[in-house]
């Protein structure tokens, strides 16, 4: 059933090289634990304290930002309709929060694709997930409006 | 302040009620097509959004609509979504829509393939929207390709955004306006809008975050020429809310007679947001239904247009 899911999902072709031993045991115990508590898509680089604890990889259109327009009027995704769509789950999630409630607010950068089935706690660790293009950066310094916008 | 970069940024920053139109999508390479729609719509409309493979159907370019519309003398709204693109093609579509001459371009996820007749297509969604209204900021403000490589010239266009007001999760909407326009959105085209009650709240919640008056948002409104047209936007079209009452009364017309009920509905609709807080005018759509736009346009009093005047 996962399996079949996870084909209609149409993740990206993992592109990372094989990791071996300590590496290789880290990874397969975040695939296995985030796996089986969020149905966690391996991105390596995980917001799921921002997003209601929802993976927004299992979104079909991938959006890290918040919901697309396509909702259906119950809360369902347009693309999987028996599934409820990742962002109405975030949201809920969310209210749920203690601490991180406030984050779907903040502006998620672009997904590093070639982190796709690496484990985000490596990258945690070694600063990897924290690559950003150097555009985007620049345009986040310069953002007049950054943190002001949408405070409540 | 800067000169307008559109004739459309012009009007918005005016008192005009401003009105936006979908042009129809093409199926061919005729660009002639183009130029007889461009002249149904010349006068009666600001500017007009040339649609980026809607519904998940492939059509004449939008890029190329856009530069077809500009040789017949309409301005035109460049639509991109992130569904047929990666970031590097959607960088070389801004360039180029810019380069030819387009100076408002509208940024979107996009419907998914599987709304479209091509649904075993590999969607990309390498970005989302608030990505890609990010790297067109990027591209035009720093003068940089999101990877920092530098323009030598860099583009000039009004940065358009969309937002469903009508779709769950409805308390989340405001926030991820709140979201685009931090992102660089400088104006919001709304989906259709039949439900006003929805439509007050939105602007209500999205006032309580500070956001109303920082971008002009036009509400989306759809002029249906049959019951079976309101059916078809409920049924196929995701994320659109067509309430009972409207398809009630719509059905409760003759055939002959719902053309006119689909002119009366659009015009209340039309009507109804002028004098709400933030909106500063409409986005017209229809499905085969040139007549229906054009009498909405009259019959809501939004004749004569302001005369485009060269900018920049």
């Amino acid at each position: 059933m996962r399996r079949t899911r996870r084909r209609l999902d149409r993740r990206p072709p993992a592109t990372a090289p094989p990791v071996r031993g300590v590496r290789r045991a880290v990874l397969e115990l975040e695939r296995l634990t985030k796996e089986a508590l969020f149905d966690c898509r391996m991105c390596g680089q995980c917001i799921l304290h921002s997003t209601g604890l929802s993976c927004p990889m299992r979104c079909p259109k991938n959006l890290r930002n918040g919901p697309c327009g396509g909702v259906l009027q119950d809360g369902s995704c347009e693309v999987l309709p028996d599934r409820p769509c990742v962002w109405v789950q975030a949201f809920e999630g969310s209210r749920r929060l203690p601490l991180w409630r406030d984050h779907l607010r903040h502006i998620q950068k672009p997904v590093d694709w070639r982190l796709q089935e690496t484990s985000s706690w490596e990258n945690l660790l070694t600063g990897r997930d924290g690559h950003a293009p150097p555009g985007w950066l620049a345009a986040e310094r310069g953002s007049a409006h950054a943190g002001t916008v949408g405070d409540p | 302040m800067r000169e307008p970069r559109s004739h459309l940024e012009r009007l918005l920053r005016s008192d005009v009620f401003v009105v936006t139109a979908e042009m129809p999508t093409v199926d061919g390479a005729d660009p002639s097509v183009v130029h007889r729609i461009a002249e149904g719509l010349r006068g009666r409309v600001d500017a007009v959004n040339c649609t980026d493979n809607s519904s998940a159907h492939p059509h004449l370019s939008s890029v190329a609509a856009g530069h077809l519309l500009l040789d017949a003398g309409v301005e035109p709204i460049v639509q991109l979504t992130c569904r047929d693109r990666n970031r590097l093609a959607l960088q070389a579509d801004l360039l180029g829509a810019a380069a030819l001459g387009v100076r408002n371009v509208c940024l979107m996820t996009g419907d998914d393939v599987t709304a479209g007749d091509h649904p075993e297509a590999k969607p990309l969604y390498d970005l989302d929207s608030i990505h890609l209204i990010r790297t067109a900021r990027i591209l035009r403000d720093e003068g940089v390709y999101l990877s920092g490589r530098k323009l030598e010239h860099p583009p000039e266009y009004l940065i358009g955004a969309v937002e469903n007001p009508f779709a769950p999760p409805l308390e989340l909407r405001p926030m991820r306006l709140g979201k685009k326009i931090e992102a660089g959105a400088e104006l919001i085209q709304t989906q259709i809008c039949f439900d006003l009650p929805r439509l007050r709240l939105f602007l209500a919640r999205a006032g309580d975050l500070g956001l109303l008056g920082l971008v002009p948002i036009l509400v989306g409104v759809f002029v249906p020429r049959t019951a079976r047209a309101l059916r078809y936007l409920r049924d196929e079209v995701p994320g659109i809310d067509v309430p009972e009452e409207v398809l009630a009364r719509m059905e409760a017309a003759p055939a002959d007679r719902q053309p006119d009920v689909g002119v009366a509905i659009a015009t209340e609709i039309v009507q109804g947001v002028r004098e709400l807080p933030g909106v500063r005018g409409v986005h017209l759509m229809a499905i085969r239904n040139e007549e229906g736009l054009h009498r909405v346009i009259e019959g809501a009093g939004l004749l004569p247009r302001p005369e485009p005047t060269p900018v920049g």
